[in-house]
């Protein structure tokens, strides 16, 4: 008895991931017909602006999951993910400005716009490629898969960990932060990248290409998700805790903590970065703000809020935190902040396993 | 018929000079009848008559005399055609203002009929210029000899350069005799006579003067002599490498500052993180405070800059470190041991607290206004010098460094912080209120952050947002040196600061900053304590 | 009962558990009749020499207890065999072949090295179960940890220890929620699940019941043999019980070896525990 309940717990799709999948999809789907087949004016009409806006808030929960994968099975509180996650973005913003071709405000039918006007010539070698789109899948992939390999290979190696850690991942996306900012690097400066047209020949500004990208996100979701899913409910996963919780026991019965840290933190840079990429055809720019610390902070209170080493609880409270902060903005700008400082302290201190826990917690009370 | 009297008092003056050698400047004033009659020579058609008369007036001593030629130089120095008064005259219109020379009254306006210019022509003017220079050369007071020579120097010829090989021989003064025989020198290298050219290359070797470098460097590409050629090079080369030690101790020196901004911004975090092993991400939010701390107190008293900052540096180390004791007690210490959960409350509370000065101050930036004290510099010579207010930042980090290395190892205070912080439990049982020393500790490091503020107010400006410019810098500090060592602290702050001057010139300062964090993040790895790392199995936790 | 009837089996000495055949480790080279070689080694932290000059040969098969006051470097001399502390000179050979100083610590636990710490660790978060399975002989590398799956034979291995260590009822209790001498029981239940050729037991009975203790015993004499086993132990009754060979460690060097009795009436010794 005791058993198969405790079983239950390690399979892929327990009742939890059940409900998410459910929910998950229910909501592509709901999303598609109230958008496509309820006439505008409607009040069940779902507008495109709703569904970009959704579409955002999964690439967020997309991110967010990710980051719980290393923070909360692992044990790794990276402030760094949001680099992984503009490194995609720019992947696929790259891709975008190749595709405007000569429809830029210069028409320069193969320069991007800001190159025009930084008076650049040829276009530099590694804008090369990316008007290809699987080319710019590919570096989707592969530019934060190997930031994070070689980043985590040199720190893990050499044991640093804990805040450590954290503070080193902050300076990494302060780093590329400063970097992006430069025009000489050749992303667009300050202003990043903007001014798409087209996707893959589908009008960015139409509905169904926007609907289009929200489903794809959704898809992309639910597949990360199970993936993470699959780890931590493998051995690897169990592994992962054992490294959270007591590294050094773990080395001492054999497990190379390095390699285990390693493949599990690229992984997740991985999806950090895929969720950049869908992050930004939706809203349709992408800047070195993106690489701002405080955006890289920010994702780790969503997964705190969700609470953490659940994985539901990270998607959880990346919506919650958005959605709250969409409102929050439009109605009392000032007090956003002031909201948000508040939830850092009272969730650390208060909710250490977040909203998620806390209605766990109150559910077996009643039961 | 007036030109005698004038002639003889000049014959009189010279005689006089010649022994007077000592006081050479120290002619005797020529009285005022005498000095207005020698003005009246000004009347006269002829331009020699003219120079003859300009040269008695720069001999006369008299206070006036500069003014006067001055006038004549730039043409405004007029007679009155109905009494042949010299006078200044300013053109208004028409017609023309006239002032005494000897009063400085102004006499009225005269029609252009009633008055005539003192003309003069080109080679006239090329003699006033040199009298004129002449005057303060033989000036009694040693400052303006000093500065005539100065000013002179640039455009020295080597006429001028005899010139001063007669002054130097009655100069007295030291400074003045080495500005001349500088300013000899100088002409020397436009001289024809080869032997002169190559004296001055040889004395004037290792001057940094910027005109030296000039001249020897159009001798080293101009020069029809061979050896002169020569010798101009090899000078030259002795300077510019002189030039880059300069350069390099400048590039050092602003290093040094920097670090010991970085060093102040640091040093509260090193005892927070490093002795209590809390990880305060408001600390740059701490600072920030110091630093509108400082600019609230300078709007109070808006007329006492000085007095202002040093009655902002008790005040941010109030105000900081009352902010930074409630923090402690609301919310870290419910999270001791959990570094991870203390960073990221800290984080919200860094959110609050800048929030709080966006909607109560302003989000926009203030200035602080720097005290009149640390403007200016100690020139060491003429390409290296060293700035007040870099001076003042090395000098309070120094100061702040010594205060709290002596409070943690020689007060009571600090004595308890380092139990707590080697062993919590031990401590407490041997009755060292743990809780007490905790808000104590967080509460030193957190006024440091506060005086920080103070420091940071005078070299940019203050806004809502600087503290989270500092705060990575700091933990870069912080981590480099090596957790809970202040010394790790101080050395790793000096030696980032210098790297990021060193740098900046070759790659530009962003790409300097980049390569500073850059180099960290590689240094971690390969020491990933730090500099100065804990030992022990204290350090294991 | 089930105690009983585990005593019954371990002193069937003729039967060997499968769980126990070492695993064959193909570099390990023993020859030579010693599997560990400890030559002059010293260690200092920050001036103070915790090992000083330690000389320490182990046999193959040997049972080996080492005694010593507190702060006499026992456990710092674990720390070296096991990796987690570099020392400043000396060697440590793992049979002749094997450099332990060249190698970092998962990979001594790969060359057949197991050890039971001081404090007991076990991964708290985990089921008891799981904590065995962790710890279980194999290949522990990402991609195999990634797709493992127990096996019917890793199950039974298992439940074979589960019911050795006593801990069978709760298998699927976290190992958090355990006493410390359960856990103790479930550090050395991992220990054996890894299957070392030599096994390192710091202080395995602290916090025991007289009973458990000499299950406990019972247990290390029965590893003799097929592998090596040294164990730190304080309590004289325990070491008395299970060592025929026993060193002294005084000071972060060996004071004395012999047998317990001879041991015991070494002067030295003597005057080590009990003060000048
Ligand atoms: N990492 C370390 N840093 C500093 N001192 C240590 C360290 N490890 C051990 N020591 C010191 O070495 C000595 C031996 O310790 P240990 O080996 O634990 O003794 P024991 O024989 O009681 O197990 C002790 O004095 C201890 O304080
Ligand atoms: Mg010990």
């Amino acid at each position: 008895m005791l058993d198969k309940a405790l079983m239950n717990d390690r399979l892929i799709f327990d009742k939890k991931t059940q409900s998410f999948l459910a929910i998950l999809t229910a909501v592509a789907l709901l999303v598609s017909l109230l958008n496509t087949f309820v006439p505008e004016g409607h009040i069940l009409h779902c507008s495109t602006f709703t569904v970009t806006l959704l579409g955002k808030y999964l690439c967020y929960a997309l991110l967010a999951v990710s980051v719980d994968l290393v923070w909360g099975y692992l044990g790794i509180l990276s402030l760094g993910h949001g680099a992984f996650f503009a490194l995609g973005g720019y992947a696929m913003g790259m891709y975008l400005m190749r595709q405007i071709g000569d429809r830029g405000v210069y028409g320069d039918p193969l320069l991007p716009d800001f190159m025009v006007f930084l008076n650049w010539k040829e276009l530099p070698w590694f804008w090369h490629g990316f008007d290809m789109f699987w080319f710019a899948s590919l570096m989707v992939i592969l530019v934060p898969g190997l930031l994070a390999f070689v980043f985590g290979w040199m720190a893990f190696r050499s044991r640093v960990t804990g805040v450590y850690l954290s503070i080193i991942t902050q300076a990494l996306t302060y780093a590329l932060q400063q970097a992006f900012f430069r025009n000489e690097m050749g992303f667009g400066g300050n202003n990043g990248l903007t001014d798409f047209k087209e996707i893959m020949g589908f009008d960015l500004q139409s509905d169904a290409t926007r609907l289009g990208l929200f489903l794809c996100t959704a898809l992309a979701l639910g597949l990360g998700y199970m993936a993470c899913r699959y780890i931590v409910c493998s051995k690897l996963g169990r592994v992962a805790v054992a490294v959270r919780d007591a590294e050094s026991r773990t080395r001492f019965i054999g497990y190379r903590v390095d390699k285990v840290k390693l493949w599990i933190f690229t992984f997740s840079a991985i999806l950090a970065g895929i969720a950049g990429a869908l992050y930004v055809p939706q809203v349709g720019i992408i800047n070195p703000g993106e690489f701002n610390p405080i955006n890289s902070i920010e994702i780790v209170i969503w997964v705190a809020v969700g609470g953490r080493a659940t994985l539901y609880g990270a998607v959880v409270g990346a919506i919650l935190i958005n959605y709250a902060k969409s409102t929050f903005t439009g109605w009392l700008p000032d007090a956003w902040l002031f909201a948000l400082g508040g939830i850092f302290v009272f969730v650390t201190l208060y909710l250490p396993k977040g909203v998620t826990g806390f209605l766990n917690r109150k559910q077996e009370q009643l039961a | 018929m007036p030109l005698l009297p004038a002639l003889r008092s000049a014959i009189l003056l010279f005689i006089f000079s010649i022994f007077f050698i000592g006081q050479a400047s120290a002619a005797p004033v020529a009285d005022e009848t005498e000095f207005k009659q020698l003005l009246n020579g000004f009347t006269q058609k002829s331009f020699a008559a003219k120079a003859n008369t300009a040269q008695q007036v720069a001999t006369s001593g008299h206070p006036k005399a500069k003014q006067v030629l001055e006038a004549m130089a730039e043409s405004r120095l007029y007679f009155r055609k109905s009494d042949q008064l010299v006078v200044f005259a300013d053109k208004d219109g028409r017609s023309y203002v006239l002032t005494d020379i000897f009063s400085n009254e102004t006499l009225g306006t005269f029609s252009r009929r009633e008055v005539s210019k003192v003309k003069t022509n080109n080679s006239l003017r090329a003699k006033l210029g040199k009298m004129v220079a002449e005057i303060e050369l033989k000036h009694p007071d040693a400052s303006v000899r000093l500065a005539a020579v100065e000013a002179m120097i640039p455009k020295l010829k080597e006429d001028d350069a005899d010139l001063f090989g007669s002054l130097i021989k009655e100069e007295q003064d030291e400074s003045v005799k080495k500005a001349l025989q500088f300013g000899i020198y100088i002409g020397y290298l436009d001289s024809s006579k080869k032997e002169r050219v190559l004296n001055a290359i040889e004395a004037l070797d290792g001057e940094l003067e910027p005109i030296v470098r000039n001249k020897l460097t159009s001798l080293a590409n101009n020069s029809d002599d061979k050896d002169i050629k020569k010798a101009a090079k090899k000078s030259l080369k002795g300077i510019e490498s002189k030039i880059s030690i300069f350069s390099n101790l400048e590039t050092i020196y602003f290093g040094i500052s920097l670090g010991s901004i970085l060093i102040l911004a640091a040093i509260g975090l090193a005892i927070t993180f490093g002795v209590m092993g809390v990880i305060n991400m408001a600390h740059g939010e701490l600072i920030m405070l110091g630093a509108y701390t400082t600019y609230l107190i300078q709007q109070a008293m808006p007329n006492h800059t000085t007095a202002s900052i040093f009655l902002a540096i008790p005040a941010a180390f109030c105000v900081s470190g009352m902010v930074g004791i409630a923090i402690e007690r609301g919310v870290i210490r419910f999270l001791y041991g959990r570094p991870l959960e203390t960073l990221l409350a800290t984080f919200g509370i860094s959110l609050i607290l800048q929030q709080l000065v966006r909607t109560v101050i302003s989000p926009q930036n203030r200035t602080v206004e720097t005290p009149a004290f640390m403007s200016g510099s100690i020139d060491i010579n003429p390409i290296f010098a060293l700035t007040y207010n870099r001076l003042y930042i090395i000098s309070f980090c120094i100061l702040v460094f010594i205060a709290l290395f002596f409070i943690l190892k020689r007060t009571r205070l600090g004595l308890q912080v380092r139990a707590v912080s080697q062993n919590r439990s031990m401590a407490k049982a041997m009755g060292v209120r743990s809780d007490w020393v905790d808000a104590m500790t967080f509460g030193l490091g957190s006024g440091v952050a506060g005086i920080a503020g103070v420091a940071l107010s005078q070299i940019t400006n203050v806004g809502p947002n600087m503290g989270q410019s500092y705060i990575i810098d700091s933990f870069m500090v912080v981590v480099f040196g090596g957790v809970g060592n202040l010394w790790g602290t101080l050395v790793a702050g000096l030696s980032l600061g210098v790297a990021n001057k060193v740098l900046e010139p070759m790659a530009g300062a962003v790409l300097a900053k980049i390569m500073v964090l850059v180099f960290i993040i590689l240094f971690i790895q390969k020491r990933p304590r730090g500099l100065f790392p804990q030992k022990g199995r204290a350090a294991e936790a | 009962m089930s105690a009983m009837n585990f005593i019954e089996q371990i002193r069937q000495r003729d039967r060997v558990f499968d769980f126990i055949q070492p695993q064959a480790s193909s570099r390990l080279d023993v020859s030579h009749g010693n599997i560990l070689y400890l030559e002059d080694i010293s260690v200092s932290f920050d001036g103070f020499k915790a090992i000083n000059n330690l000389n320490l040969y182990i046999k193959e098969g040997e049972l080996r207890c080492i005694i010593g006051p507190n702060g006499a470097g026992k456990t710092t001399m674990m720390d070296i065999i096991t990796g987690k502390t570099r020392p400043d000179t000396g060697s440590a050979w793992f049979g002749s072949r094997i450099n332990l100083l060249e190698l970092d610590e998962p990979e001594i636990a790969e060359a057949g090295i197991g050890r039971k710490f001081q404090k007991p660790t076990v991964f708290e978060n985990h089921l008891v179960v799981d904590n065995l399975e962790l710890a279980m002989a194999g290949n522990k590398s990402v991609i195999t940890s990634l797709f493992a799956r127990l096996s019917a034979a890793q199950k039974e291995r298992i439940d074979e220890v589960l019911e050795t260590i006593g801990l069978k009822d709760n298998k699927y209790r976290l190992a958090g929620s355990l006493s410390h001498g359960q856990k103790q029981w479930l550090e050395i239940g991992m220990l054996l699940m890894q299957n070392p050729k030599l096994l390192l037991v710091d202080e395995p009975v602290a916090g025991m019941t007289h009973q458990e203790m000499d299950r406990t015993a019972e247990l290390l004499k029965s590893l003799a043999g097929q592998h090596s086993v040294v164990v730190v132990e304080h309590d004289m009754d325990f070491v008395r019980s299970i060592a025929n060979h026993v060193t002294v460690l005084h000071q972060g060097s060996v004071l004395a070896e012999g047998t317990m009795d001879q041991v015991q009436s070494n002067p030295k010794v003597v005057e080590v525990y009990l003060g000048e």
